[in-house]
């Protein structure tokens, strides 16, 4: 048992257990699964549905700037109404038919720009889809443009992009974390109903919280990386964002499996995880009932907000109230990862980065020499970020050091993995805060990359062992007039979505009195 | 995705280029232009002032004519006898899989540029690689030909550094594991060299993929398209990511010759493998040669020279030679000192090896292990599947072959060529006398295919025909003369020697009675010489006897001639 916050909640709203009839007004909170009904029932027609979220893209896009794309409404309406062809003529439509999805823009498209963020790869089309895309648009989803993201990935705030600031849509003068910062506000303010990510430090999952969305990190290998420009591509995946849990999850459905393409891919058969996501009338009193929850003890030390702390303990208690059990559990390695997490990213991508060299895209500096060509052509494409986290690589990965760092950081790779292994072989699933922090001030930590780094802190482990984590909303601090969205992270066991979903959907259902619409479009915004 | 980019250097002028046609621009702006154009044509290119590194031209003039001129007068023996010569080589073999090591092209040495690529091999955004499978089992194949340790567990691992014809900025390779270890190579040198068998020393095999190619043009490099005068970089990527693997030798070869014999021991065993075509001239098989001297009893070792650009075994040769005598010189100069550590082409048309690049220090290739591929792990069944699999190799088939009884120099012409000792091993398999089979293969039918330039497969004639052809004249059913007539009509247009027996009524005349008829008709014919004979011109035997050939038209059993006939001149006398 823990015991209870040391200090009083400063909760706008406390998220309270209810009874299963009293959440009943939740229900079909999915998107997605709304989306299939009112178009299979005619209620509504997949034009109509893509004008309205254009409609509303165009008008908070000014203010948001979360898309470094979108592509003529001509095009996205040509799909629509193919799509509405297709149901008046009874033909079986895809999971996805008619879902509005945003793609970060270091994923491939073969018909959007995909820059990275970058201005090396300013205007570069790849030939190809990523197979998530591709896996995506064979499913019936619709992509409504590229999301703006931190440079190749590089950032917790977005503010790293080579074009432009995506706004927090629970306050405009926030960041909306990162990198996938653009995907994340994307999706809270309702411009697309879900979108693609990818995270290989936190870059969905810090969003998420910071956005006040689902935000789903699969396990290594669960959906295929081709296509995703790499950053460091032991850590990286593509990851979910969503107005629900369902809609994380059914999205992860459609992505999943295995890629010839990727030889990380994994063989494993994929679940239907949207078969779980219940009605709330059919929950039980006690729907978790037996499920061993661990806490982590680091995560909610020194160094974490007190309201994050307070909002996750309480979230803890909720779901104690739903029948799990829970206890704390220390992982002493954890402070170890935020290092190894940096080094290891820091040199893979120092390498994955060496093909931006001008000669096949980007502008090429004509040089007197070719290392001045190269020298020229990156240092003009590269942000100082990226340049950064090259550099740091290129030293860690260099004769004399490489035994000091690269391989130090893996030693402590194999002793993180392995302590996670050993929490959830007696856990169902690990909890901790998404962020030790909500969303802070445009700028506030942009001078001071240390500062910023401290933000991965709680999420860097997971990607370092390969595990799926869920991070879902589950309370506001106090910020500007709705409050700022507090992000809970739950961790589990590799290649068990499966229970996190399950887990994730019925705390999501039976958390009563937050609603997690941003501002910016609660006034026509109804679930 | 079929053009190639290419680009000058230029203010004022800039031309865009590809196979199917041309376009020639004029501008000042250049690089916007350029990107734009090049961008929007998939075209491949980098231009910069100079050309790339320093080539051979431009090295330091004294150095080589002070050594080239006096190069003569240093003779080889005394070389060996003052100097301790150390050479190692670095091959790379290109394995013929049907497509490329990490995505599914193909290549065809001599394509078009760029005309065999993809997402992968062009090193896109976002593309990852995907280990083709035959190129474990070519490398294991090749570990265990070379008597080497394998690597159950080995992985891949990215080599760093940054050349326009490597698009990812890294090659993956193999660094602290390769899959391959401590092995060695039998070799029988050749005869006219000495002869003797060596074992040279194996240190490692590993794979990696191949880079693509630059075409340096402006500079006259590509004459195909030197009508620009400034230096443009093509950049071709066919040969991106094709497998390769390296093989590293022990500093164990003391003699250009030495050093040859085991890059053509290589080139034998890749091809009896199957794993690759071992064209020097296609870069399937590449050397590139380490060599250091240093006078006997120093104990320091010479410093270390690499030798690139040798496109024969000859080459080879020479060029290690060269490189002994241009060493040894500097040393007896007392100017050992200007040995650094360099790279040196070989210049086939000079005869001589001239400085390419000096590198600096090592060079820092960061390796780290590829976190894209999953490691690569050999099963003991899948090892011992592919040993029992494993073909006679040249070694054995040369110790066979000299139980047999063959002479080296024999042996080593038969095992040569791996599909020459098929068809050795296939004629004797039908019985034939080995000793025959051995003298018909390399006499007559090896001119034969040099005249016409064919290989033994080319040939139309079958082992079996061999086979039968030697028992036919065993037997007497045709004489030698005749079986070497049928030989080139079963080589040029194929057949049974049974058929062409038949056809032409070719068998050999062995009844006495019959050629005695004959020798009688020939001597009553030539009266005239039959008296010189019989005055003492005995040499005109062989103008009876091939009288009688000539009216049996060849079939007359010679022995049998030659006694008839001897006894028909001598009788009357």
């Amino acid at each position: 048992m823990l015991s209870s916050a040391q200090t009083t909640p400063r909760l706008l709203r406390s998220p309270t257990t209810t009874t299963a009839a009293a959440a009943a007004a939740l229900k079909c909170s999915s998107q997605i699964l709304t989306t299939r009904k009112s178009l299979i029932s005619r209620q509504t027609s997949a034009v109509d549905l893509a004008k309205s979220f254009l409609h509303r893209l165009r008008r908070t896009e000014p203010q948001l700037n979360s898309f470094l794309y979108v592509p003529p409404d001509e095009a996205v309406l040509k799909q629509a109404e193919d799509l509405d062809k297709k149901i008046k003529n009874n033909e079986e439509l895809g999971p996805l038919a008619g879902v509005l999805v945003g793609i970060k823009d270091n994923i491939c498209t073969y018909d959007m720009p995909s820059t990275a963020g970058s201005k090396l790869l300013e205007n570069y089309r790849p030939p190809f889809d990523a197979t998530a895309v591709r896996k995506l648009r064979e499913c019936g989803a619709i992509v409504v443009g590229k999301t703006n993201l931190d440079e190749f990935g590089m950032g917790s705030t977005t503010e790293a992009s080579a074009y432009q600031v995506t706004a927090n849509p629970w306050d405009l003068s926030r960041v909306p974390g990162g990198s996938s910062g653009g995907s994340a506000a994307a999706v809270s303010a309702r411009q697309c109903m879900v979108s693609l990510g990818s995270d290989t430090g936190g870059s969905v999952r810090q969003p998420a919280s910071f956005c006040g969305v689902v935000g789903l990190k699969p396990t290594y290998g669960r959906v295929s990386r081709y296509g995703l420009v790499a950053y460091a591509s032991s850590l990286d995946v593509i990851g979910c964002f969503g107005s629900s849990v369902a809609d994380a999850g059914i999205l992860l459905n459609s992505i999943s499996g295995h890629d010839k393409n990727d030889a990380t891919s994994s063989s494993r058969e994929v679940p239907d995880y949207a078969s779980q996501f219940l009605e709330i009338d059919d929950l039980e009193s006690k729907p978790l009932k037996g499920l061993r929850v661990g806490v982590i003890r680091e995560t909610l030390e020194d160094g974490v907000d007190l309201e994050v702390i307070s909002s996750v303990r309480d979230a803890v208690s909720h779901l104690e109230e739903l029948g799990c059990i829970v206890t704390e559990v220390s992982l002493p390695s954890f402070s170890l990862g935020l290092p190894a997490y940096y080094i290891l990213a820091s040199s893979e991508s120092s390498s994955n980065l060496s093909r931006y060299d001008g000669v096949r895209y980007g502008n090429q500096v004509f040089g007197d020499e070719l290392n001045s060509l190269y020298g020229d052509s990156r240092a003009q494409g590269f942000g100082s970020e990226v340049k950064m986290r090259i550099l740091m690589g290129t030293y860690a990965l260099s004769a004399g050091y490489y035994d000091a760092y690269y391989k130090r950081a893996q030693q402590v790779r194999t002793i993180i993995r392995n302590s996670f292994k050993e929490a959830l072989d007696k856990n169902d699933i690990l909890i901790s805060p998404a962020a030790p922090s909500v969303a802070y001030k445009i700028g506030e930590k942009k001078n001071d990359p240390l500062a910023m780094y401290t933000g991965d802190v709680m999420t860097v482990n997971v990607n370092l062992a390969g595990l799926p984590a869920l991070v879902l909303p589950c309370g506001f601090v106090e910020g500007e007039s709705k409050g700022l969205p507090v992000g809970i992270q739950m961790i589990g066991a590799a290649f068990d979505e499966e229970k996190l979903l399950k887990i994730g959907h019925i705390f999501e259902q039976t958390l009563q009195g937050c609603s997690f619409v941003p501002p910016i479009v609660a006034d026509e915004w109804t679930p | 995705m079929s053009l190639v980019l290419f680009c000058l250097k230029s203010e004022a002028l800039c031309a865009v280029v590809d196979l199917t046609g041309f376009l020639l621009v004029s501008s000042f702006n250049l690089s916007d232009l350029l990107n734009l154009f090049l961008r929007k044509h998939g075209v491949l290119y980098f231009s910069t002032k100079s050309a790339l590194g320093q080539t051979a031209a431009q090295e330091k003039q004294h150095t080589r004519m002070k050594v080239s001129s006096k190069l003569d007068s240093v003779k080889f023996d005394e070389i060996s006898k003052n100097y301790e010569v150390v050479i190692g080589i670095e091959t790379h073999v290109q394995l013929s899989t049907l497509t490329k090591a990490f995505c599914s092209c193909p290549y065809n040495y001599g394509a078009q540029p760029n005309t065999s690529v993809c997402p992968v091999c062009m090193g896109l955004p976002g593309a990852l690689p995907v280990l083709n499978s035959k190129v474990i089992e070519y490398a294991v194949k090749v570990g265990l030909a070379l008597n080497c340790r394998l690597s159950l567990s080995s992985k891949f691992d990215r080599k760093q550094y940054f050349y326009p014809d490597l698009p990812k900025g890294y090659q993956i390779s193999q660094f602290d594991i390769p899959i391959a270890l401590g092995g060695y190579l039998d070799v029988d040198l050749p005869v006219e060299f000495g002869g003797g068998h060596r074992k040279f020393g194996v240190t490692r095999v590993h794979m990696e993929e191949d880079a693509g190619k630059l075409l340096h043009t402006g500079n006259g490099n590509y004459s195909q398209e030197n009508y620009y005068s400034f230096p443009i970089g093509i950049v071709d990527l066919n040969r991106a990511g094709v497998p390769l693997l390296e093989i590293v030798s022990e500093p164990d070869m003391r003699t250009g010759i030495e050093a040859a014999e085991y890059a053509a021991e290589l080139q034998r065993l890749v091809r009896y493998l199957g794993v690759s075509n071992g064209n020097m001239q296609e870069g399937s098989l590449r050397c590139d040669v380490n060599i250091s001297i240093r006078p006997i009893g120093q104990l320091e070792f010479g410093t270390k020279v690499e030798i690139k650009n040798l496109n024969s075994f000859s080459s080879m040769s020479r060029a290690i030679d060269f490189e002994i005598s241009r060493q040894a010189l500097l040393y007896s100069l007392g100017q050992a000192d200007e040995i650094v550590q360099e790279t040196r082409l070989w210049e086939e048309g000079a005869q001589k090896t001239v400085t390419m690049r000096k590198k600096e220090g090592l060079a820092d290739y960061r390796y780290f292990p590829e976190p894209d591929l999953p490691a690569v792990n050999l099963s003991e069944e899948y090892v011992n599947e592919i040993r029992d699999s494993l073909p006679e190799l040249p070694e054995m088939k040369r110790r066979r072959y000299e139980n047999m009884g063959l002479s080296m120099q024999d042996v080593l012409f038969l095992t040569n060529d791996v599909n020459v000792a098929a068809f050795f091993d296939a004629t004797i398999a039908t019985g034939a006398d080995v000793k025959l089979a051995t003298n018909w293969i390399m006499g007559d039918i090896a001119a034969y295919m040099k005249n016409e330039k064919l290989s033994i497969n080319d040939i139309k004639l079958t082992p079996q025909e061999l086979g039968e052809l030697i028992a036919s004249i065993k037997s007497g059913t045709i004489s030698g003369k005749i079986g070497k007539e049928i030989l080139f009509e079963l080589m040029a247009k194929g057949g049974t020697v049974e058929g062409l027996i038949k056809e032409k009524d070719l068998v050999q005349i062995v009844d006495p009675t019959e050629i005695e008829k004959i020798v009688d008709k020939v001597l009553a014919n030539n009266p005239k010489q039959l008296e010189q004979y019989r005055g003492g011109k005995t040499k005109l035997q062989g103008f009876f006897a091939g009288q009688v050939m000539k009216e049996t038209k060849g079939k007359a059993n010679p022995g049998l001639l030659n006694k008839i006939l001897l006894d028909r001149l001598n009788s009357k006398s």
